[in-house]
């Protein structure tokens, strides 16, 4: 129970059903910021809303794991010049392990969350992550890891309702938090001073060099390690051109390349780290969504081992930030056949500092 | 809360409710009943009523002793540094954590046994005395999640000999059920009590405050107290809070004794389940506390596993999340991480029975087993 509208029907829909339901809330993050979700203020309102469905509330500290798992490596992606999405690290290492194996641990039979996802068993009789039943919501993608034993020790009530309908049940059973607007920031990342603030306490920064597509200086960035790919503004540029964006980044020689809309178009994205919902890699034509909201593109997809493939995309589209998840849905689009982290490995011209 | 306080406050809930601060008939009535509470508590405590003070609780009191006292020397226009060890109660090292960053608190080291390293004390306090700052020392009585009793004579015998103008508080709040509280006021400046540790009810506490000793009041307004703490007095809680702790010294003795034989079956009880060690000797411990870190096993579940059984324990404090935070005692103590991990603690008291600490093993016992079979690949 992050606090929020989604896991709160959630737990009431599983009480309606008749389950012996635990609310639980983890304490992830206790530092500066502590807005986005599972805040202290988030921890009252799930227990507030817990003691209106007659729930016991706990709450379990994992900011130890959070911080090895999710913040550290933030930071370090950074370091090195990736763009990570620390909510899915979350979702992989924290809710659907730490919370899982803890659930085992107490016997329980499953852990429920809020998301808008469907798990459906497939005519092999496993269970698949499938789409939404809101396509503006749907959080297939954030949830894309889950396979096997997970799936089967894992619910989403709420995940074939529409968001209007889940606010709905929520304003007739009259939870507390039928209104209250859903968490968009990153945790740990204070409002004030952002990501900025943050990553500067902890890494140095260093300034780079600007450069065009064929190498020219044109500009200057006080700090490499707050530059992504696909950025258009603060890319420290000596003249204001027509549109630029981020095109690279290479934190090892300190350079950022910079080029037209069209010198960002690709069509080859190298992913590793795959998560196989089948359990083994097949090759063949899928469609790939790399951001939360960001549509399904049609690609044919190669295999190359156990840990890594070659997506080539139907249609050039704008590079994808090394670090990003890349999920792979079916053909239809229906639901998750795979998802994989970006590769640094970019097909740049190496004569403009091309990453490794 | 004890029988004696409940029924002591009764009256002063619904029936006699003037405030006591006016002049007429009604508020002379309550005052007395306020006058005898104070009499009753400064013959518990050993000190004249004068030196008492009924306040909020053992946090306001501890919070008063060390940033009053700090306060009073630097508005005289000298130098003051608050001093406690690490494993001191949030009450009393968040005070000084504040003062640290201004040059104004230090934070000691603590023996293996949780008790303050009294060598460490020693240099910080003759450093402090060189450097032309007052030490305000702040030393616990006993050790709220371990148990341990400080030797606080010899603390105070140290702190004296190299600083004899420091001030020197303890926040003995969970002294009162076990420890004969008057030999601790006399060895201190400023004492802090908290009603709820002895059957009185929350919110309510005492301050000792030895007559001559200066101390900036953390709360302004009606002059209530002799000007040391104003407010409206709590009456049904500050008459609750002398019956409470008349009642347990009365007991003290023999409850003590009582509750000693009765953790001393506990302890062995667990310690037979294997993986399981006593963090502080009995000898060195209030018998109403065992603190124990049990092996294999993740605290957080085993609470739940615990009160799903029945068993209501704790292992650390929680923060403002509710959540249990990692304990900065065990910590202090040089305890392991992964041994903290598994830290329990359990309390005894007036209403433990004997058919309570044979219940207590054989549920720990099941759930310990239950988790270490189910460890973590």
């Amino acid at each position: 129970m992050s606090g929020g509208v989604d896991s709160s029907v959630a737990a009431a829909l599983m009480q309606r059903e008749g389950h012996h339901v635990v609310g639980v809330t983890m304490r992830l993050w206790g530092g500066e910021s502590d807005t986005g979700c599972c805040s202290v203020s988030d921890v009252d309102d799930a227990r507030r809303v817990a003691q209106q469905l007659d729930i016991d509330h706990l709450v379990f500290n994992f900011s130890d794991d959070f911080q090895e798992k999710v913040v550290d490596p933030y930071v370090h992606a950074h370091a090195t010049g990736v763009t990570p999405n620390p909510c899915i690290e979350c979702n992989r290492s924290l809710k659907f392990s730490r919370l899982t194996e803890r659930a085992d641990a107490l016997g329980f039979d499953a852990v429920v969350t809020g998301h808008h996802a469907r798990l459906v068993r497939n005519t092999n009789g496993e269970m698949r992550v499938h789409r939404g039943g809101d396509a503006a919501k749907d959080q297939s993608y954030v949830v894309h890891m889950l396979t096997g034993r997970e799936l089967e020790r894992t619910l989403f009530p709420v995940g074939h309702m529409t968001k209007a309908e889940v606010r709905a049940l929520a304003a007739e059973l009259g939870l507390r938090t039928a209104a209250k607007p859903d968490s968009q920031d990153v945790c740990f990342i204070p409002t004030t001073g952002g990501r900025e603030t943050f990553l500067g306490k902890r890494i140095p920064f260093h300034s780079g060099r600007v450069v065009d597509t064929e190498g020219h200086d044109v500009g200057r960035v006080d700090a490499v390690e707050l530059v992504t790919i696909g950025q258009r503004r603060g890319i420290g540029l000596y003249k204001t051109e027509a549109k630029r964006f981020v095109v690279d980044v290479d934190t090892t020689s300190r350079t950022v390349v910079v080029g037209t809309e069209g010198d960002l178009q690709r069509t080859g994205l190298a992913l590793h780290s795959m998560v196989w919902a089948g359990g083994s890699p097949e090759s063949g034509r899928y469609r790939v969504q790399c951001s939360a909201h960001g549509a399904s593109l049609p690609c044919a997809v190669e295999v190359i081992d156990g840990d890594r493939v070659q997506v080539t995309l139907d249609q050039p589209h704008r590079r994808v930030a090394p670090g990003q998840s890349a999920v792979l849905y079916d053909e239809s689009d229906s639901y998750v056949v795979a998802g994989g982290l970006v590769s640094a490995a970019s097909a740049w011209p190496a004569s403009v500092g091309a990453t490794a | 809360m004890r029988p004696e306080a409940i029924e002591a406050m009764q009256p002063f809930l619904a029936d006699v409710y003037a405030n006591p601060s006016g002049s007429h008939r009604f508020a002379r009535d309550v005052r007395r009943a306020i006058d005898e509470a104070r009499d009753a508590v400064g013959a518990v405590i050993g000190c004249k009523p004068g030196e008492v003070i009924f306040n909020g609780g053992g946090t306001e009191g501890d919070n008063t002793a060390i940033f009053g006292a700090v306060r009073r020397i630097q508005a005289m226009g000298g130098a003051a540094t608050a001093v406690c060890s690490a494993a001191e109660h949030h009450a009393v090292l968040h005070c000084v954590e504040h003062l640290a960053p201004r040059g104004a608190g230090i934070v000691v080291g603590t023996d293996g046994g949780g008790c303050i390293d009294t060598d460490e004390l020693a240099d910080v306090v003759r450093r402090l005395m060189a450097e032309g700052s007052v030490p305000v020392v702040s030393v616990m009585a006993v050790n709220n999640e371990v148990g341990s009793i400080t030797p606080l004579d010899e603390v105070a015998r140290v702190v004296r000999a190299a600083a004899p103008n420091a001030i020197l508080h303890t926040d003995a709040v969970q002294a009162a059920c076990w420890l004969d509280l008057a030999p601790l006021t006399a060895s201190v400046d400023v004492l802090s009590l908290s009603s709820h540790k002895f059957g009185g009810p929350k919110g309510c506490g005492v301050m000792f405050q030895r007559a001559g000793v200066e101390i900036e009041p953390l709360i302004f307004g009606g002059g209530q107290e002799r000007d040391r703490r104003s407010g409206t007095h709590n009456v049904a809680g500050i008459v609750a809070t002398a019956a409470a702790l008349v009642a347990t010294a009365a007991e003290r003795a023999t409850e003590s004794a009582r509750i000693a034989e009765l953790r001393s079956e506990l302890v062995s009880g667990l310690l037979a389940i294997g993986g399981v060690s006593a963090t502080v000797p009995a000898d060195r411990s209030v018998p109403g506390i065992a603190h124990l870190c049990i092996e294999g096993i993740e605290n957080e579940a085993l609470l739940f596993l615990l009160d799903e059984a029945g068993l209501c324990a704790s292992a650390a404090s929680a923060c403002a999340s509710g959540a249990m935070e990692p304990s900065h005692v065990l910590a202090a103590m040089g305890v392991p991480r992964e041994l903290a991990r598994g830290a329990l603690r359990l309390s005894l008291g007036h209403t433990t029975t004997r058919s309570d600490v044979t219940s207590a093993v054989g549920i720990i016992g099941t759930a310990v087993a239950r988790l270490r079979s189910h460890t973590r690949a």
